[in-house]
Formats: structure tokens, C-alpha cells, sequence
């Protein structure tokens, strides 16, 4: 850490309250009201057009929402100008000033905010450091790489001490390797800087990685929030667990509840332990959902799901076998390959699948 | 092998260049003839004597270009400055200078707001701009006469709800001539504007009240140094011919108020003084090349000078 920019009490929770926005006659945004707490590292994640950067623009001021109200700590910000509130953002394109220097880009807030030049000269330092491009201040951002303007771009957001940073898919337009090394260089900086971070994205790899909490959004409605664990293990609707990840869907009737866990019978007959969402009975027909690496391949007989081995996908860390089970459907495992040796299964082998205790999820109807 | 291989290299960039030297070719040929040459007859001209009746005379003298500094007086021979001719050079370049910072305080909103209409919509308002380039600059200066002559539209609207009581004089001042000048000239400065503008990316705009520019911020420290280009070549587009030009001071400055191009003409013409004609023509080329080179460079010093 370059200089002690951790902070306490800092501020930068953001309300949204029945917020509702329509261009002309679509309605990009119906009806979402979140919490984002003070200096948390929270994600909008949705596929494109389902309203995440139009949630994003109306906490940084270009959009107005229809309807509802934007808070931040408390104060209703709903209706200020872009360049009045305590917000600042890292755009998807980075929209550097191709006009100005690195040093000019990341002193512009400051200046913009009549801060004297000393001060400007030794945040922008600061910055520059921060980013790791400590002596490229005075160069054009024009001849800088992707992953290079990037970081200007974030410093320049950075700068004038934000109480929120929001950032549009700022790693879209880089390399898969860039890309790993920016999220875990992002979280660091978050944590430094301990500024709350709103992050959009469609990429559910960056979401889990990088997030405290996400929000998953699909067409103008959040439909699940929670922490990157909930999202993934505990999916409470058919498109979280589709959006997130691999996922089997089974159909299963329920038996019994009790407490948090619920018993159902699957097609096979066998029954096993599910847990499900909050505000939810489960009774009659259900749908869960299991991951992948949640299930195990066994001999015929000794899991919950007969069947016989249709295709094996070798991806060097793990195995998937797309298993046909005796009703007809399709049920992916995914192991693990812990031994440097065949996987010890063939196609058209019958197996049988065993799934791991407390992994199915009920889904919401 | 690396020989062969640089004098292969070699031989192809000796190709690139001839056939790049190929290509312009009919551009300069064009240029010579047209411009290059016109222009050196009419420096040649300009060291020549005056004819009796016009032309000129095969003789060196030096005598044009003296006049256009100096007169002399036809009686005792008494050489003086040539107060009238410094009067219509700072006049030309005052009205120019004018005409194009009022096509710029114009024309700039007016491309900024075609620049920010729905794709499909600009070029409707581009050809509305266009529109005046059908009709005859004559005419067009005779319409501008029209509106602030004395019994004219603006004066009469003026007196009928009495506003005035006697008309304005407005025609054969300076103003009349920058008027009719920035009427004329606007869509040259507007057509670079917007072509400058219609590139700007527009969330750049967004950025700058993102990091708490004001409006005025956001105009002055990121439109202006990305749409200069425009800037530059509107205000050389308009200041140029509006320097010397003809029609507009002939019409609505009248016989007194002379710009550099009635002055030339009236050399050709009535005067019969071609070398002074011709001297007073290189001058005013020389003008606007000084102009040009000190704008330019002015405008790009600024552009990097942005600091602090």
C-alpha cells in the first residue's frame, strides 16, 4: 500500500426506491428497489438490455429515473446533475479526454472542482502510483494500451474521492489474461480505497470473483441479490441458476418440509434433502436444480439417478459426463481429474449418479 | 542474404515513391497550371508599367509597387504614405476578421445542433444549410439590401410601431458589410463544424460533467480542443474570401466603403493602373498567408498548452 487511503466511516450507500424508467415505449427498468451498502463491492449482473447500465446511469445522474427515487446516504440525489453528485464513473470505452495528458485525465475532477494545482499535482501522484504508472504522467493517453488506459480511466474516477466509483463493463474490451489480472487489481483497489464500488457486467465469471454482493437482473426486474455464494449454491428462480454457471434442472415432487430443508421424490423414485428459497412452501411439483460438480458417478445401483454415459468432455482439470437418465433427460457431473489416469468410464456405460447431501436448490415457480 | 533482402526493400520503396509521384501527378499538373502560373503573370504584372489605356507597357518598374504604400503628389512630385490604401487594408482585415467571428459565434451552435439530431434527421438540416448556395450571391446581397435599406423591412417595422420615428442608416456602413458577409459566409464555417462535431464522441461530454465540469467546462476544455480542426479550417474558409471580398462591400458599403477587392478592381477598371492593381493583388495574398500561418500556429500552440 502506497499511502494510507483506508478509510472508516466513508459513506456511499446507495437506495434505490420503485425505481421505474421508460424510453418512449420500452420500459428499460420496472419496478427495482436495492440496497447498496456503504463500501461494499457490489455487481449488476445481466445479460444485454436487461436494464444494468440504465440502473448504473441514473446513480451517476445521466438518466432520470420516471419513477422513484435515488438515495445516497439517505439524501434523495434522484434529481441532481451528473456534475453534482459525489459519484464518479469508469466508462465501458474509458472515454479518455484524447485532447489532454495521463496526468491531465486524472487531474481533471480536481480541477473541475477548483482544487489548487499543489494538491492536484500530488493526488495525481498518488494516482499514478496507485496504478502503476508512476512516470507516465506526461505522456498522451492516445499512445498508452488497452490495459494501460484502462487503469488511467480508473485512476481519473479514482481521483477526486468519489463516495461511490461506478464502473459500465470496464474489462469488455480487454484480453482474457488483462482481464483476470484488472479484477483481482480492481478488488484491491476497492478494498484500499474502501470506496463502494457498483460494477455492471454480463460476464458471471467477474461477478463471482470480484463481488461482495450481486444483484442478477433480467429484463427490468432484479430477480435475485445476494452474495456470490447465494447466487451460485442457493439460486431462487429458473434464470439465476440458467445464468449463472452450469446447471441440471430436475423435476421432483416434494415428500416433506422441515425447517429449512425439504425431502422430494425424483423421477427415479429415490429421494433426497433440498433446501429453498426464502418466502417460499415447497409442496407439489417443483423444479431443483443441481450443479455439475455437486453430483458423483458411481456403479449401476448404488446413486439416486440410473442411466448410461452419452458424451465425456475432457477439459484437462475435470471431466463432464453428459449422462442420459432412464426418464429420458440429460444430467450433467463434473469431475474432477485428482489422478493423472483415464477418467475409468466409457460412453455408453450404464453408471448410476449420486448427488452430493444439502446441494439441490427448489427453484421459486 | 540480408543484402539481397535490403536491396529488394530498397528497390520497393523506390517504387512506392515514383508511383506515389505518378499518381499526383495530375493534381500538380492542375495546380501549376491553374494556380501557380495566374499567380506568377500577375507578379510579373505587377513590375511592369502602366499602359496608357490599361494593359501594361514591356518595361521594368517598380512603380506598382511604390503606390501601394506611397502616392505622389501630381503637382511638386512630393512623395507621401498612402493613407487610403492603409485605411481599406485595416478595414478588409478589421471586417474579415469580423465577419468570420461572427460566422463562428454563429455557426458553431448551429452545427452543434445538427451534430446532435437522430442520424436521419441531419441531413435534412444540413441540406436547409445549403439551401442559400442556390441562389446567386447577388442576389442574395440585393435581399440583405432590401431588409435594412432605409424604406426596407427592418426600418419600416421599426417606424409602423414606432419605434423610431426617422429610419436607421444602415446601408453603406460596416456593418451593413459584416451583415451581409456573415449572411453570405455562414454555411462555410458550418459545414466544417459539423463535419468536426458529427465525429466528436459524445460521451466524452459525458465523462466531463461526470467529473464535475460545468456546462462552460465541459464547452471550453473539451469540445472546443477536439472540434479546433473544424474551427480552423471554418474560420480560414470564411476569412479568406471575406477578405477579399467583392460584391458584398460593392453593394452594401457602396462607393465609399472600400474593401481590398473593390480597391483591386477599381485599378483594373477606372484607374487603369494594371502593376498597381497587380501589386495591390500579391499583397493581399501575402495578407492572408501571414494570417493563415499566424492562426494556425496559434491555434495548434494552444492546443498543447493545455496545462496546469
Amino acid at each position: 500500500m502506497t499511502e494510507t487511503r483506508t478509510t472508516g466511516a466513508h459513506g456511499g450507500a446507495i437506495g434505490m426506491h420503485g425505481i421505474k424508467k421508460w424510453f418512449g415505449n420500452f420500459q428499460a427498468v420496472n419496478d427495482v428497489s436495492l440496497e447498496i451498502r456503504s463500501n461494499e463491492f457490489f455487481t449488476l449482473l445481466g445479460p444485454s438490455g436487461c436494464g444494468k447500465t440504465t440502473l448504473l446511469r441514473m446513480i451517476a445522474g445521466f438518466e432520470l429515473p420516471t419513477e422513484g427515487q435515488v438515495l445516497l446516504d439517505g439524501t434523495d440525489i434522484s434529481r441532481l446533475l451528473p456534475n453534482q453528485r459525489p459519484v464518479n464513473t469508469v466508462f465501458q470505452n474509458y472515454a479518455l479526454f484524447p485532447h489532454l495528458t495521463v496526468a491531465e485525465n486524472i487531474g481533471f475532477g480536481l480541477k473541475m472542482l477548483g482544487k489548487p494545482k499543489s494538491e492536484i499535482d500530488s493526488v495525481v501522484g498518488d494516482m499514478l502510483k496507485l496504478v502503476h504508472l508512476d512516470g507516465r504522467g506526461n505522456n498522451p493517453v492516445t499512445q498508452l494500451s488497452g490495459g494501460q488506459q484502462q487503469r488511467v480511466a480508473l485512476a481519473r474516477a479514482l481521483a477526486p474521492r468519489p463516495k461511490v466509483l461506478l464502473l459500465d463493463e470496464p474489462l469488455s474490451a480487454l484480453d482474457l489474461k488483462l482481464r483476470k489480472s484488472m479484477q483481482v487489481e480492481l478488488k484491491r483497489l476497492q478494498t484500499e480505497t474502501g470506496i463502494t464500488f457498483v460494477f455492471v457486467t454480463h460476464d458471471q465469471e467477474e461477478a463471482l470473483t470480484m463481488s461482495d454482493r450481486i444483484a442478477v437482473m433480467s429484463t427490468g426486474t432484479v430477480r435475485q441479490i445476494g452474495s456470490p455464494w447465494d447466487i451460485y449454491d442457493r439460486p431462487s428462480e429458473r434464470f439465476v441458476a440458467d445464468f449463472i454457471g452450469e446447471t441440471n434442472f430436475l423435476e421432483a415432487d416434494v415428500v416433506s418440509v422441515s425447517g429449512d430443508k425439504a425431502r422430494v421424490r425424483l423421477s427415479s423414485g429415490a429421494e433426497i434433502s433440498a433446501t429453498y428459497p426464502e418466502g417460499v412452501t415447497p409442496q407439489g411439483k417443483v423444479t431443483i436444480v443441481i450443479r455439475p460438480e455437486h453430483a458423483r458417478l458411481g456403479p449401476p445401483g448404488s446413486g439416486v439417478l440410473e442411466g448410461a454415459i452419452h458424451t465425456i468432455v475432457y477439459l484437462g482439470t475435470d471431466n463432464h459426463f453428459h449422462v442420459t437418465i432412464d426418464d429420458g433427460k440429460t444430467f450433467t457431473v463434473r469431475q474432477q481429474n485428482a489422478n493423472s489416469a483415464p477418467c475409468g468410464f466409457s460412453v455408453g456405460e450404464r453408471i448410476s449418479v449420486a448427488i452430493n447431501d444439502d446441494v439441490a436448490q427448489i427453484l421459486r415457480d | 542474404m540480408t543484402d539481397s533482402a535490403q536491396d529488394v526493400g530498397e528497390q520497393r520503396q523506390k517504387k512506392d515513391v515514383r508511383d506515389r509521384w505518378l499518381l499526383s501527378a495530375p493534381a500538380l499538373v492542375l495546380i501549376l497550371a491553374a494556380g501557380v502560373g495566374p499567380l506568377l503573370i500577375v507578379v510579373f504584372y505587377s513590375f511592369l508599367a502602366p499602359g496608357s489605356y490599361g494593359d501594361v507597357k514591356l518595361e521594368f518598374s517598380s512603380e506598382g509597387w511604390f503606390n501601394v504604400l506611397f502616392t505622389r503628389d501630381i503637382f511638386d512630385e512630393t512623395v507621401s504614405l498612402a493613407d487610403a490604401h492603409f485605411l481599406i487594408f485595416w478595414r478588409s482585415v478589421k471586417l474579415a476578421f469580423a465577419t468570420t467571428v461572427l460566422c463562428l459565434i454563429f455557426g458553431f451552435p448551429t452545427a452543434y445542433f445538427i451534430a446532435t439530431r437522430a442520424p436521419h434527421n441531419r441531413s435534412l438540416w444540413l441540406f436547409l444549410i445549403t439551401i442559400p448556395f442556390w441562389t446567386n450571391m447577388l442576389i442574395r446581397t440585393f435581399a440583405i439590401q432590401e431588409v435594412i435599406r432605409s424604406e426596407g423591412i427592418v426600418n419600416s417595422f421599426l417606424m409602423s410601431i414606432g419605434l423610431i420615428s426617422s429610419p436607421i442608416q444602415m446601408m453603406f456602413t460596416d456593418f451593413a458589410i459584416m451583415l451581409g458577409m456573415t449572411y453570405v459566409y455562414l454555411p462555410l464555417m458550418v459545414l466544417p463544424l459539423y463535419a468536426s462535431l458529427e465525429k466528436l464522441d459524445f460521451r466524452l461530454i459525458e465523462a466531463g460533467y461526470d467529473l464535475y465540469a460545468s456546462r462552460f467546462g465541459v464547452l471550453w476544455r473539451i469540445v472546443i480542443p477536439l472540434v479546433k480542426p473544424g474551427i480552423i479550417a471554418g474560420s480560414i474558409l470564411v476569412f479568406v474570401p471575406a477578405l477579399s471580398a467583392y460584391v458584398v462591400p460593392r453593394v452594401l458599403g457602396g462607393g465609399k466603403n472600400l474593401m481590398l477587392g473593390n480597391l483591386i478592381e477599381l485599378q483594373f477598371g477606372q484607374g487603369r493602373n494594371w502593376p498597381l492593381g497587380a501589386a495591390l493583388s500579391v499583397t493581399l495574398v501575402i495578407i492572408v498567408l501571414f494570417a493563415m500561418l499566424y492562426y494556425v500556429r496559434n491555434a495548434s500552440k494552444s492546443g498543447g498548452s493545455a496545462h496546469g
